[in-house]
């Protein structure tokens, strides 16, 4: 029987009409729910037209060559889209370089190494950062931290590392490296709670094993616990990447928003999300307006690729049990 | 040999549980210090007249952000509109029918549609609402929150759903109940309590959103009459006090942030209190 809910109370017991009635009540009960469901694909669909429908005009015009153009002049409209690849990029790569190894870490620390009384508040802590809005850390980015990188960040890594050309030029506080910083601090929380659900998705008889043989604590989480869950952290950080690359209201606040590709981390830049949020209601033409669409569409291009990647390996690594925190 | 060995091991293992230990303690620093200072900036500009005053034109001092306060509780009500039968429908479809491969693919989706960035939802939205409609409003503003919370709350429906245990289904089927209202009676009875919680949280999120509403909701200074015009919302409000010229209104967005935060908190908070007991397993 493949449907033993229904078809094992015995149909005598009720009248006909009731049966009637219960049947079309499952079957429309049920259409219903799966019809819910399934929205997601349609949404997904609806995303895909819905941008691409927007940016016709833009695809028609620029083609392939929009991704390689340099040049965002709205006025003589003329538009390529690679100082935002390059800065959404750019910023993502600075922020998953801060972040990782701090996330790991400390996803060590709450599993491995805390004691238990610590490791509730500092969860609760860490997922209390994941809470806040990225605005108001905008908000704390442009009045408390830009000035703070100005006035002794900055300053001091030209001074040490001056001779490379990614800490020369003028420093004005706003930059990519500023907007790198911020999206690490709101990535951070996102993949030390799901590094922290996988660490802790490791067999006990692991780390027992391990120990038994003599290992001291740290060659433990090396050996037996980090190793192990190797494939379940790359699913955590490209889960962060995902999340980083669609930044888009803190970044917009500390980057300085200047169409350009330059080598020094000090110089301002510009990402995808962050030309939608400031130039989308200033586009007085179509055609500038398809173009923001298709910033889109390579925005949600990415997105979906690198976030698909990341549910496949949590989805292989961790079971059920593991998913991403919002 | 060997005890040299010895020594550089318990050496290597004291300094890297230090290096976690350190990075835990810098991964914490930044909420510290973002709430010392909204606590420092804000609490003195949080007063009477935030809460129940509009927006003061350019150049005055004082007013309040009162229109922002009700708009931000109007958009959650219209969100909420949208995202909760949908999503709930859909988690029960998830937990209850649905063959293992196909909910594999629709949990996917979903997961995939969480990580879709919340400007590029503003994008669709605007195609769909505020383009046919000529113009911004609060429905838009509704409509976009309400599809961000589809997924999640479909995902924590499915999950609350799962803990009920299937005794429960069982005996209801056993005395002839059918299916659907079982499931509507006694299932997602049963777990109400714990997909309230996924709504508010799914709230939370979407409270804070300032990206997608920018040209959606569009903001207001003034109240909001009608749905189908702009309205004003605390983020949004945050965000265009923030990159003005003008330090009375960055004292103001201040004052935003603080409420806002606090209103996120207490929501977070609640919810952690309120299923202390009843979910252990469900997100420690």
């Amino acid at each position: 029987m493949t449907t033993p809910a229904t078809s094992a109370v015995p149909k005598a017991a009720a009248s006909a009409p009731s049966l009637l009635v219960r049947h079309l009540g499952d079957r429309v009960f049920k259409w219903l729910t799966l019809l819910m469901a399934l929205s997601v694909f349609a949404l997904i669909a609806l995303i895909g037209i819905e941008l691409w429908r927007g940016s016709h005009l833009a695809l028609e015009k620029f083609g392939w060559r929009f991704l390689t153009g340099s040049e965002w002049d709205p006025v003589n409209g003329r538009f390529g889209a690679v100082p935002f690849i390059f800065g959404t990029l750019v910023s993502s790569a600075i922020a998953l370089l801060i972040a990782v190894p701090l996330s790991i870490a400390s996803a060590v620390f709450l599993t491995e190494l805390a004691p238990q009384w610590l490791r509730q508040p500092l969860t609760l802590f860490i997922e209390l950062l994941a809470a806040v809005p990225s605005v108001i850390l905008g908000l704390w980015g442009i009045f408390v931290m830009v000035p703070w990188l100005r006035q002794y960040l900055f300053p001091w890594l030209r001074g040490a590392f001056g001779f490379l050309p990614l800490f020369k030029g003028p420093i004005y506080g706003v930059s990519m490296l500023a907007g790198g910083i911020i999206i690490a601090i709101m990535i951070v929380p996102i993949i030390t709670s799901v590094s922290r659900e996988i660490l802790r998705a490791v067999p006990g008889l692991q780390r027992e094993a391990a120990y038994a043989l003599g290992a001291t604590r740290w060659e433990v989480t090396r050996i037996a616990v980090l190793s192990y869950a190797k494939k379940g952290l790359f699913g955590a950080v490209i889960l962060g990447l995902g999340r980083a690359l669609g930044e888009t209201m803190a970044v917009t606040m500390v980057i300085g928003n200047r169409p350009e590709v330059a080598a020094s981390l000090f110089a301002p830049g510009y990402t995808l999300a962050s030309v939608i949020a400031n130039e989308f209601t200033e586009a007085t033409t179509d055609i500038y307006l398809n173009a923001l669409f298709e910033v889109g569409l390579v925005l949600l291009g990415v997105t979906i690729v690198v976030n698909a990647a990341a549910q496949m390996l949590l989805k292989t690594f961790g079971g059920p049990g593991v998913r991403p925190q919002h | 040999m060997n005890a040299t060995n010895h020594r550089w091991r318990n050496w290597k293992n004291a300094s890297m549980q230090a290096l976690a230990c350190g990075c835990a303690l810098l991964v914490i620093a930044p909420l510290g210090l973002v709430f010392y200072h909204l606590i420092k900036s804000g609490v003195g500009a949080v007063n009477w007249d935030f809460f129940t005053k509009l927006p003061k034109p350019v150049g005055e001092l004082g007013g309040g952000m009162a229109n922002a306060i009700v708009g931000t509780f109007v958009l959650l009500g219209n969100a909420s509109l949208i995202g909760v039968p949908v999503g709930v429908l859909g988690g029960v479809y998830l937990s209850e029918y649905g063959s293992s491969k196909l909910n594999w693919w629709i949990r996917l989706g979903a997961d995939v549609l969480n990580g879709v960035p919340s400007i590029i939802w503003g994008m669709v939205v605007y195609a769909l609402v505020v383009l046919p409609m000529e113009g911004f409003s609060a429905w838009a503003g509704g409509i976009v929150l309400g599809l961000i919370m589809i997924p999640l709350i479909m995902r924590t429906t499915e999950e609350v759903l799962q803990l009920v245990p299937n005794g429960y289904r069982e005996a209801a089927l056993a005395l002839g109940i059918a299916q659907w209202r079982t499931i509507v009676q006694i299932v997602v009875r049963t777990a109400l309590k714990g997909i309230a919680t996924g709504v508010l949280l799914a709230l939370a999120r979407v409270a804070g959103e300032t990206a997608p509403l920018l040209f959606t909701a569009f903001g207001n200074r003034f109240w909001n009459h009608s749905l189908s015009d702009p309205i004003a919302v605390l983020p949004l409000q945050i965000f265009s006090y923030a990159i003005s010229p003008y330090e009375d209104w960055h004292r103001q967005a201040w004052a935003g942030a603080l409420v806002l935060l606090v209103l996120i908190t207490v929501i977070n908070f609640s919810v952690r209190v309120l299923t202390r007991d009843r979910f252990p397993s469900n997100k420690s």
